[in-house]
């Protein structure tokens, strides 16, 4: 695929990862997703140019803001949306809702919603690659709140004493819940501490799309041929609130001015107007992608909808194996 | 079979010995890990001091000269990340087995332990399982103290999703540990300090012990005595003084806590009509109230006396090795409890008896020739 063909296809990606996220929240007061949902508007950028740059057979987990995760990594639409309407065909078959997604076959290996719960998890898996010789690059999303989580030092420790095949990307969104990184980190770069574990570490622009794919290029490439751990730290912002479908800045825990900033770089339309100015895309190209997504949004919905709800004989199935 | 030529005589077939080997318990779970180790690639063993020139008491002894650096190996001393590295190792097909020379120390990893090991199989409907072992050592006695002695199986045993095993003579550690190994589910195998120096009779080679399975060590028919760990030991101590004073006790080794055996128990009882239950862990909440509550509730005909429990006092357990005697449970008291449990009055012949069960070596060491420091 050439780069620039490439980079309309991220855009699609982070358009239609956009409006799923979108339609969640517009049908969340239906009342029939029950389960804590955290959105991932505004971040399209870091799952979509982090994803793209691995490999068929690459592994990915991430934490409690998995949906673009997810579907960046090719996890199944459907599965998902029937998975937060509590249906026995969703990727979890019910049992995870939001924050625990999974698909194998896609290489999205979970997602749980422990803050640094699946950090070490992840690390392990990319222990196993290197044990086994797979060639496999693990990909792990985690906040700026997870990098106070002791686990998570601890898993840099031994992924850089082992220099194991890992790309750790801290999507720094500034804010855990409503308490800002000022009230819970000293003033130091995120990155530098990541660093000074023995990591390839860089911060950069999460938003911009072409940077974070070439930052992800050379972090994979040097996971891959055995450089060891990387850690990108991706500055971006999250647009809604924390768990739920509103927009919350009327709390005023966040500047207006800050959000104003954040919301004039928005990922999906500076990507869209790098497109353009390269003619690769105009107003009835986007409007043809535009369709495309509702079309297939429509039907996940309408499929995830129609499918059963689990049996209660089931609840009791999985606890144990051989 | 070819007749020897000069004699024109047949020699007769040869049958393999009984193979069984007296061991202690070190040696026994050292055989099963090395058997484990040899029969399947994917096994690996860390653990804080798995290589080191202790080697857990020994029990790892000689493994990483064996198995080389890669599968036998050290870890930070990080027990939540390593627990999670292990986790994700083990969704990834392998099958590692972590150790801590403390059960303590697993305190560390619960979040790993309880929201991760335990859920993984149920929270994603089965496309992943986590065969994962955490070997977890009590310790006891030599002043261990409130930190290092402590006896957390109901802890793990109340989470579902985590299997809790804990063998005490050396044949069951090693078939119990192989069959941990081979689970396809996180099993917290809990060892006590004391059941290393224990010697048995231990079947060579590669077996497994099915988990979840209690053992009757002693034929009785006056009380049933269900026990954990190593109170099976002060248990099979304390059934020859009952004997004498007319009680025949029948002795369980439960093995297992989480499953619990519970028609084992119930079987029992069902012949004795009363029941003791003695367990390392606390008294409050622990392992004894629920083998007590569920055989009362499946079984309550069968008892014709209130079931009592042995365990230990709810205090942290002290360091003074003068407080050793009275903190933990002994034979003398477990004796003394059945007798009550079977409605016995204590009189002249009975404290004679008692007596004749005190320890002759402190308290606080599993035999006489122990001599510290852990």
């Amino acid at each position: 695929m050439n780069a620039t063909m490439d980079e309309l296809d991220l855009f699609h990606q982070m358009l239609r990862i956009r409006r799923v996220e979108e339609t969640l929240a517009e049908r969340y007061a239906e009342q029939e997703m029950r389960c804590p949902m955290h959105l991932c508007i505004g971040q399209e950028a870091t799952a979509v140019g982090v994803i793209s740059a691995l490999a068929e057979g690459d592994r990915v987990f991430s934490g409690h803001r998995a949906h673009g995760h997810y579907l960046a990594t090719g996890g199944d639409l459907t599965a998902m949306i029937a998975e937060l309407y509590g249906r026995a065909s969703g990727c979890s078959q019910g049992r995870g809702g939001s924050m625990h997604l999974i698909d194998t076959d896609a290489g999205f290996m979970g997602s749980t919603a422990i803050v640094g719960g699946t950090v070490p998890v992840a690390v392990g898996a990319a222990w196993a690659s290197q044990l086994r010789d797979e060639g496999r690059v693990v990909c792990l999303f985690f906040g700026d709140g997870c990098f106070e989580q002791g686990v998570l030092h601890e898993s840099m420790n031994f992924a850089a004493l082992h220099r194991l095949p890992i790309l750790f990307v801290c999507e720094n969104n500034h804010y855990a819940v409503y308490t800002p990184l000022e009230e819970r980190q000293p003033t130091r770069p995120i990155h530098a501490i990541a660093s000074a574990h023995g990591l390839h570490a860089q911060a950069l622009d999460g938003n911009h799309l072409p940077a974070v794919r070439a930052a992800a290029d050379k972090a994979v490439h040097g996971a891959r041929i055995g450089d060891g751990p990387q850690f990108l730290e991706l500055h971006t912002w999250r647009w809604r609130e924390h768990c739920g479908p509103d927009v919350d800045d009327h709390l005023g825990y966040r500047t207006p001015e800050a959000q104003a900033d954040w919301l004039a770089r928005c990922p999906i339309e500076h990507a869209a107007a790098h497109l353009c100015s390269l003619g690769l895309l105009d107003e009835i190209g986007r409007q043809h992608i535009e369709n495309a997504i509702q079309y297939e949004i429509e039907h996940a919905f309408d499929s995830a909808l129609r499918a059963p709800l689990p049996r209660v004989q089931d609840m009791y199935g999985h606890l144990h194996g051989r | 079979m070819a007749a020897n030529p000069a004699t024109g005589i047949s020699p007769l077939p040869t049958y393999p010995p009984v193979a069984l080997r007296e061991q202690n318990g070190t040696e026994a779970i050292n055989d099963a890990l090395t058997l484990c180790l040899q029969r399947d690639p994917t096994t690996l063993l860390i653990g804080e001091g798995v290589p080191d020139p202790k080697g857990i008491f020994g029990t790892t002894s000689g493994l990483r000269q064996r198995f080389g650096p890669q599968r036998v190996l050290d870890m930070p001393l990080a027990e939540n990340a390593l627990t999670g590295i292990c986790i994700g190792a083990a969704i990834s097909g392998l099958r590692p087995i972590m150790v801590h020379q403390r059960i303590d120390f697993a305190l560390l990893a619960m979040d790993q332990l309880i929201n991760n090991a335990a859920k993984w199989r149920y929270m994603f409907g089965g496309q992943a399982q986590v065969p994962l072992v955490v070997r977890c050592i009590v310790g006891r006695g030599w002043g261990q103290g409130p930190q290092h002695a402590q006896s957390l199986q109901s802890l793990f045993a109340h989470i579902p999703g985590l299997k809790v095993v804990m063998p005490v003579f050396p044949d069951d550690a090693k078939g119990m540990l192989c069959a941990a190994v081979v689970a396809d589910d996180p099993v917290i195998f809990i060892e006590h300090r004391w059941i290393h120096p224990l010697r048995g009779n231990v079947p060579a080679g590669y077996f497994e012990t099915p988990l979840g399975k209690a053992r009757r060590r002693r034929k009785g028919t006056d009380i049933t005595i269900a026990a954990f760990s190593h109170m099976t030991i002060e248990t099979l101590n304390a059934a020859p003084a009952l004997a004498r004073l007319g009680i025949e006790a029948e002795v369980i080794d439960m093995r297992s806590v989480s499953p619990l055996d519970v028609p084992a128990v119930l079987r029992s009882v069902a012949k004795t009509g009363h029941l003791l239950v003695a367990d390392t862990g606390h008294q409050s909440f622990g392992v004894a109230a629920e083998l007590i509550a569920r055989v009362t509730r499946q079984g309550f005909d069968y008892l014709r006396a209130a079931p009592a429990s042995i365990a230990l006092p709810d205090l942290p357990c002290p360091t003074a090795h003068a407080w050793a005697g009275h903190y933990y449970p002994t034979a003398a008291s477990i004796a003394e409890q059945a007798l009550r449990v079977c409605g016995i009055h204590i009189g002249e012949a009975q404290r004679r008896e008692l007596g004749t069960l005190q320890a002759t070596t402190p308290a606080d060491i599993p035999n006489p020739e122990y001599r510290g420091p852990f």
